[in-house]
């Protein structure tokens, strides 16, 4: 069997490295990070119909959807004829665990092998898996990365508030555009500004805070589920906008909770299982740094007052016990129950949980804990969308508008 | 100025996906005017037509309106109308109309819905799923060859109900199909249909609420169809004063909707109405395709290139000579061919078999002997296809040949040194690839029929063309729409869409044809390049007659292929060039013109008591004592005595489960314990009932899966995508709850135990959590009678510590640590035993000179609900049966291009190796539908086997109960085998 191209450390100054398009906000921040370390990055955004065709050309076509598009929106890039595949790598994330997501890059790189063989594929993890690629993740840029989540979740938050209910079209987005440009000098110049958490916090919000908004009273809706599908517009046919057009507020739990769930994840197993490693005690100790930094985000959020600041990560914890065992790690595992009931519990009853069809974990964390969520919550609203390659729009905002019409009702 | 008396109005109007609706109310929300209309797709048109009728009636009245309907939306927005879900206005109208009615269920053209009304409203659709519609009622019948109408009036006549999987129009298919072939009352099949979608609804759309109290239905089928309405009203027990069926039930919803237009302030003409609908633009998110051929020369070109490949022809009045007999009995259709000695065609013959094939091919022999010459010798005749047991004894025919061999066999014909063929027929995508002249790597639609035949059949009808004339259409079209590859199900809504989208008739017949061959191409074949499928392509089956699909194909694959002339004959040619093979001088014992004359035959069912499966049996009798017996999966059913018993693992692996809990129980309980007959429990039972009675528990299992177990839990799936084993899981449950247990102990694991040579050892996500799900969905249970900690049993003291907790009301703390042991040993002696008996098989098998067959799947394979029988179906071929679990330890883990983490799933790894280090082996991997993992596993264990040389069969298994599929992919595996020595 072929051995795949590995990423050598020559590679870092002559190849650029593609990246999919999976969280737009944070992504351009996490690229500049990258780019300081002397990468040179570049965020897909081709999504034509063509991405899906070479998806379902280059994968199994019963792997799941985020498979399909990822490796679609690589091969379809590579076709364009706009990259040198003899300079070109690719970067997938891994989050490692029992899920067949963990199986991605290894779908990659059949696909890959096929028609550019030169094409080395590397892994966005922190789990220690692929340990021979020089793309590797140093202490300092794991803190940047962090500091970048924050950052990216703060501005998808007050940015999905404000453009929901902005009374110029188009102020939310500049403003969003503004502070992404200017996050992205710091990090990309290394300057050790993006500490200063709390002063660049409340910039933030003072700035997202001017722009007028409308007193207007619309239909919030939570938006949880599968990471990818949740946050991703090509994934989700652009969700967050069609709820925008619809008159509603799209609510979206932060990407750090998803970072801490899995360092949770970690530890927690060693105590369920009685199984203490040295993986979950460094789990354990990157857990308390980072909960320690949502508490700050927190606490500035409620000081600055103009907007709801994220789930405190303690409390959705506590809320999943209500539902389900924290020992359920695969996939999105317990953070989505958890999330579903944080959200119906701070008034947003309305929750669509977004999902590959067929994805297993949900089965379970998904669909499997509406009916008990809706017992403690009778006005809970929850309907589960599948996306698929084959799933039309039509059936998908078909189903949304009958979740708007009852919420109305 | 004409403005006297001018009233305000409201209007409805409901655009569903084969329908529109109007309604008209008055100010006190009466109805003065209603409609209903099929829109054949036009939509546009047929909205404005209606419009003008109302128009006709009311020029100087003024509207306030509204459009719903799953077709609606779109023109809705473009119209600047307003627009309200159709779900919603349903429930106005109920409000209004029926205001003490409890749930309303209503049926559509493509969705299903359900709306609770007391005790927490609640309002439900179908999702991406339109399995049990209006539109699934409509395929069916076409299937049968009749209209929904003539459907209903057979269902009345009805005397028993078959099982007929609910969940998809595909899967029902698939158990129809079967049925038909085998000559079952089409009576009984119309009420078996109607019952099916009963199911779905009840089962897809209920999801554990009870649908009871006063139950209002509507919708167009089942104000239409008497057959439907009696099932909904028997399954869920109703009186005549609880189900009501209301006179306006069809336009029920475009009610509604007016009544939601009433609401709204601005009030139109319609004559601004009709401007604003056909001023309204089609929104440009279609996506097309490049047109099929650029000119009429092009196309004639394509048409001279492929006349090329035809056969001989002679007549049958005065040729002399022999002769030889093939017959193709497919899914929906008949062929049949007569040829001469150096393969010139006498006759032929294709036609749908409409349900009836065996009627349908005596007339034709009866035909052939009418018409042929004295002096014609039929030196030999074979049979191929879904009927061909049924020809085969019915007429006497010498020979039955699987499909994948006779296809071969006339591509071959045509093509000498062909290396990859594709035959599309009515209901089957079959192709394979042929390597030094042998079958190999079939790849067969399982479990999901779209992109055949039937499919753009069905839509042609549906759209109000023939099937010829409607692929015509494509040919030319500008901008052939795309329709994405999936199910036939995501194809009717992507057509909708484009509908609704205004594309027109011609690019959505050629959009169909592309879709036709992205499916097969991409989702059976699942190839990456046409280089990959060789250079000789023959294609074959009926469907490739049609010019468009062929063109997609070739277009799609970016090279030109052969087609012959005969393409829909190809099965029946191959099988005239088999029996033309095989003839002897004694001649071939075909049905004689004489015995062809007095043939008749009746058909009964019965049920087989040979074991506890109770198949299903159809007898068909010709007289004279011969009979034809179908529906039963093993040599028992078929009246033949079993003289020498194949090994069979599965056979013993399940037994030896099932009986564990018959020993080493306490004579004094201290309490009973059950456990769920189900998923990871058809490995560790021996581990837990170990455990339990030594610590002085009696233990129960739940009894033996069976389709009446999955219906006992049905009510408590959430999740109707998820794997048949995890839905029958909630069945053995409910059993357990009923034989009253103390407490069902059902473990929740994210590891198995570590095997060794594989990166984790996870348990997939489903058996990991399913017990979260259990509890968290079935009311019956809690905290105290479900019993779920977690635990990884690789680490003793975790399991101890885990058991004393879970355990602590019985006060037993200090016996765990010895019970632990107890049990750990009997696993481990469970898993000697399985590999000692898969050693005495091999043994035994290579003593009679049998070829071993290494079943693998997960340990929970062993079901027979599960495998169907499929390892009995090998076993009747003449093969020994394993399993992967059996011989996994004897090869290391091969070098693996994915990440191997989950315990089951590495040992598929191991025993592939190990069988590549076997001559007389072959492995099939049994993969149960909606298995995300086995997207991984198969692809990688097919390429350690075919690395050696070994052949890979993969066979998909769910709740349907048709093993078709299966029996060909056996069968043809068997002539590759004999082929490659």
């Amino acid at each position: 069997m072929p051995e795949y191209a590995k990423f050598t450390e020559d590679m870092i100054k002559t190849h650029t490295i593609l990246v999919p398009d999976m969280l737009p906000v944070h992504f351009k921040l996490l690229i500049s990070i990258f780019e300081n370390a002397g990468y040179k990055m570049e965020l897909l955004q081709n999504d034509s119909r063509a991405v899906v065709d070479e998806g379902l050309k280059n994968v199994h076509n019963d792997a799941c959807y985020p498979a399909l598009l990822v490796i679609g929106q690589f091969m379809d890039a590579l076709n364009s004829g706009k990259y040198d595949p003899d300079k070109t790598a690719l970067l997938i994330t891994q989050t490692g665990g029992g899920c067949r997501a963990s199986n991605y890059i290894h779908l990659l790189r059949k696909a890959v092998d096929k028609n550019y063989p030169q094409v080395p594929v590397v892994s966005l993890n922190f789990s220690g898996l692929e340990k021979d690629s020089a793309f590797r993740i140093t202490v300092p840029m794991f803190l940047r990365l962090l500091y970048a989540v924050l950052y990216g979740d703060l501005l998808m938050m007050v940015y999905n508030k404000c453009r929901a209910y902005e009374i110029n079209k188009g102020e939310s987005k500049k403003k969003l555009d503004k502070w992404q440009r200017r996050l992205g000098n710091i990090f990309r110049t290394g300057s050790r500004k993006y500490l200063n958490t709390k002063r660049i916090y409340n910039d933030i919000l003072r700035d997202f805070a001017s722009i007028k908004l409308s007193s207007e009273k619309k239909i919030r809706v939570g938006i949880v589920g599968e990471i990818y599908v949740k946050y991703s517009p090509l994934a989700n046919n652009h969700l967050e906008d069609f709820l925008i057009s619809e008159g509603c507020e799209p609510v979206v739990p932060s990407l750090l909770e998803f970072v801490m769930y899995c360092a949770a994840g970690n530890f927690n197993d060693a105590k369920i299982y009685d199984n203490t490693t040295k993986s979950s005690i460094f789990n354990r100790i990157g857990y308390d740094l980072i909960y320690h930094k949502q508490k700050e985000l927190i606490r500035i959020m409620k000081e600055q007052g103009s907007f709801e600041p994220p789930h405190d990560f303690e409390h959705l914890r506590r809320l999943a016990d209500k539902y389900i065992n924290q020992g359920v790690v695969m996939g999105e595992g317990w953070l989505i129950p958890a999330e579903m009931a944080a959200l119906a519990k701070s008034g947003v009853e309305n929750i669509i949980c977004t999902q590959p069809f067929g994805c297993l974990p949900n089965h379970i964390v998904a669909k499997g804990m509406s009916r008990a969520i809706k017992q403690d919550n009778p006005n809970a609203n929850i309907v589960a969308i599948d996306y698929d390659p084959g799933a039309t729009r039509v059936n998908q905002e078909n189903r949304i508008k009958l979740m708007l019409a009852n919420a109305r009702r | 100025m004409r403005c006297k008396m001018a009233k305000k109005y409201s209007l409805g109007i409901d655009v569903g996906s084969t329908t529109v609706k109007t309604v008209i109310t008055d100010d006190e929300g009466n109805i003065i005017y209603s409609k209903y209309q099929r829109h054949l797709s036009k939509v546009k048109e047929t909205v404005t037509d209606q419009l003008k009728i109302i128009q006709a009636d009311h020029p100087d009245d003024s509207f306030t309106v509204c459009i719903t309907g799953s077709a609606g939306l779109g023109l809705a927005n473009s119209a600047q109308i307003p627009f309200v879900q159709e779900v919603h206005a349903a429930f106005l109208a109920v409000k209004k109309k029926q205001p003490d009615a409890d749930a309303v269920i209503e049926l559509g053209g493509e969705d299903a819905k359900i709306i609770f009304l007391t005790g927490g409203v609640e309002q439900r659709m179908n999702g991406s799923c339109a399995g049990g519609t209006g539109a699934f009622i409509d395929q069916m019948a076409t299937l049968l060859g009749i209209t929904a109408d003539e459907l209903d009036e057979l269902s009345l006549r009805s005397q028993k109900i078959y099982p007929i999987a609910s969940r998809c129009g595909v899967f029902a298919k698939s158990d129809i199909q079967p049925l038909l072939n085998q000559g079952a009352r089409r009576e009984d099949i119309a009420a078996s249909i109607f019952q099916a979608v009963v199911d779905q609804t009840v089962s897809g759309l209920a999801q554990g609420r009870t649908i009871e109290g006063k139950v209002l239905f509507l919708g167009g089928p089942l104000f239409f169809l008497k057959g439907l309405r009696q099932a909904f009203v028997r399954t869920l027990g109703l009186d005549s004063e609880h189900a009501v069926f209301p006179e306006e039930a069809p336009v029920f919803v475009a009610y509604g909707c007016s009544l939601y237009a009433a609401e709204t302030s601005d009030a139109f003409h319609i004559e601004t109405l009709i401007d604003k609908i056909s001023n309204a633009k089609a929104s440009d998110n279609i996506v097309t395709g490049e047109p099929l051929f650029a000119s009429q020369s092009e196309y004639d070109a394509f048409i001279d290139r492929h006349k090329r490949f035809d056969l001989g022809y002679a007549d049958i009045r005065k040729y002399k000579g022999d002769a030889y007999l093939g017959i193709d009995a497919g899914s929906t259709t008949t062929k049949l061919v007569l040829i001469t000695d150096d393969g010139r065609i006498l006759y032929h013959h294709y036609s749908s078999n409409q349900g009836q094939p065996l009627d349908k091919i005596a007339d034709q022999v009866k035909r052939i002997y009418a018409e042929m010459n004295p002096d014609i010798t039929i030196k030999g005749s074979a049979v191929t296809g879904y009927g061909e047991d049924l020809i085969r004894s019915g007429l006497s025919i010498d020979h039955g040949i699987v499909e994948t061999v006779a296809h071969f066999k006339a591509a071959a014909y045509f093509c000498p040194d062909v290396d990859f063929i594709i035959d599309i027929g009515g209901q089957d995508i079959k192709s394979f690839k042929i390597k030094n002249h042998s079958i190999d790597s079939i790849m067969l639609n399982e479990a999901c029929s779209s992109g055949c035949g039937s499919f753009i059949q069905t839509f042609a009808m549906a759209l109000g063309y023939d099937i010829a004339e409607f692929s015509q259409l494509g040919l030319f079209a500008e901008h052939p729409v795309d329709l994405g590859s999936r199910c036939t199900v995501f194809m009717n809504s992507s057509v909708k869409q484009a509908q609704k989208d205004g594309a027109t008739v011609e690019d959505i017949s050629a959009g169909l044809s592309m879709s036709i061959i992205k499916n097969a191409i991409y989702k059976v074949i699942r190839a990456k390049s046409p280089d990959e499928l060789g250079k000789n392509i023959v294609v074959q089956g009926g469907t490739f007659l049609n010019d468009a699909v062929l063109r997609s194909f070739e277009k799609e694959m970016g090279r030109n292929v052969i087609r012959p002339a005969i393409s829909g004959l190809m099965g029946a040619f191959g099988c005239a060039l088999y029996a033309r093979e095989r003839a002897s001088e004694e001649g071939s014992k075909l049905i004689s013109k004489e015995e062809l004359e007095g043939f008749s035959y009746t058909s009964r069912s019965a049920q087989c008591g040979g074991c506890t499966a109770h198949c299903q049996l159809n007898i068909i009798s010709f007289g004279k004592g011969r009979r034809f017996i179908s529906g039963n999966r093993c040599e028992k059913g078929g009246g033949v005595k079993v003289t020498n018993k194949i090994p069979n693992l599965y056979e013993y692996k399940y037994d030896s489960i099932v009986n564990t809990v018959k020993k080493h129980q306490p004579k004094h309980p201290i309490g009973t314990v059950g456990f769920p007959l189900a998923l990871s429990f058809y490995e560790q039972l021996p581990f837990w009932h170990m455990l339990f009675t030594t610590l002085g528990f009696r233990t129960i299992v739940s009894d033996e899966s069976s389709r009446g177990m999955y219906y006992l839990g049905q009510h408590t799936i959430p999740s109707d995508t998820v794997c048949y084993p995890a839905k029958l899981t909630h069945g053995h449950i409910e059993d357990l709850l009923n034989k009253g247990v103390d407490f069902i102990f059902y473990p929740c694991m994210s590891y198995n135990l570590d095997e060794g040579g594989s990166d984790n050892h996870f348990n997939c996500p489903v058996v990991a959590y399913y017990p979260e799900l259990l509890l968290a969905n079935n009311p019956r249970l809690n905290s105290r009678n479900f019993l779920h900690p977690y635990m990884d049993l690789n680490i003793r003291k975790n399991v101890i510590k885990v058991l004393e907790k879970s355990l602590s009301r019985y006060n037993i703390k200090g016996r765990i640590p010895r019970a632990v042991d107890a049990a750990y040993a009997a696993l481990e002696r469970y898993q000697h035993d399985v590999a000692a008996k898969a050693r005495e098989i091999i043994e035994q098998a290579r003593a009679e000179k049998r070829n071993i067959i290494v079943l693998s799947g997960r340990p929970y394979h062993i079901d027979k609900e599960i495998n169907h029988g499929i390892h009995k179906l090998i076993t009747s071929l003449g093969m020994a049966v394993v399993t992967e679990d059996s011989v996994a330890h004897l090869a290391r883990t091969p070098h693996l291009n994915v990440l191997n983490q989950w315990t089951y799933h590495s040992r598929l790894y191991r025993a592939a190796e190990y069988v590549t280090t076997q001559k007389d082996m072959q492995l099939i991997q049994l993969v149960s539908f909606g298995c995300g993992i086995d997207a991984v596993t198969g692809d990688e264990v097919r390429s350690i086997l075919e690395s050696k040389g070994k052949l890979y069969t993969q066979l998909k298994i769910d709740e349907i109960n048709n093993l078709g599929a299966a029996r060909i992919r056996l069968r043809s595996l068997v002539a590759a085998m004999e082929q490659n020595g």
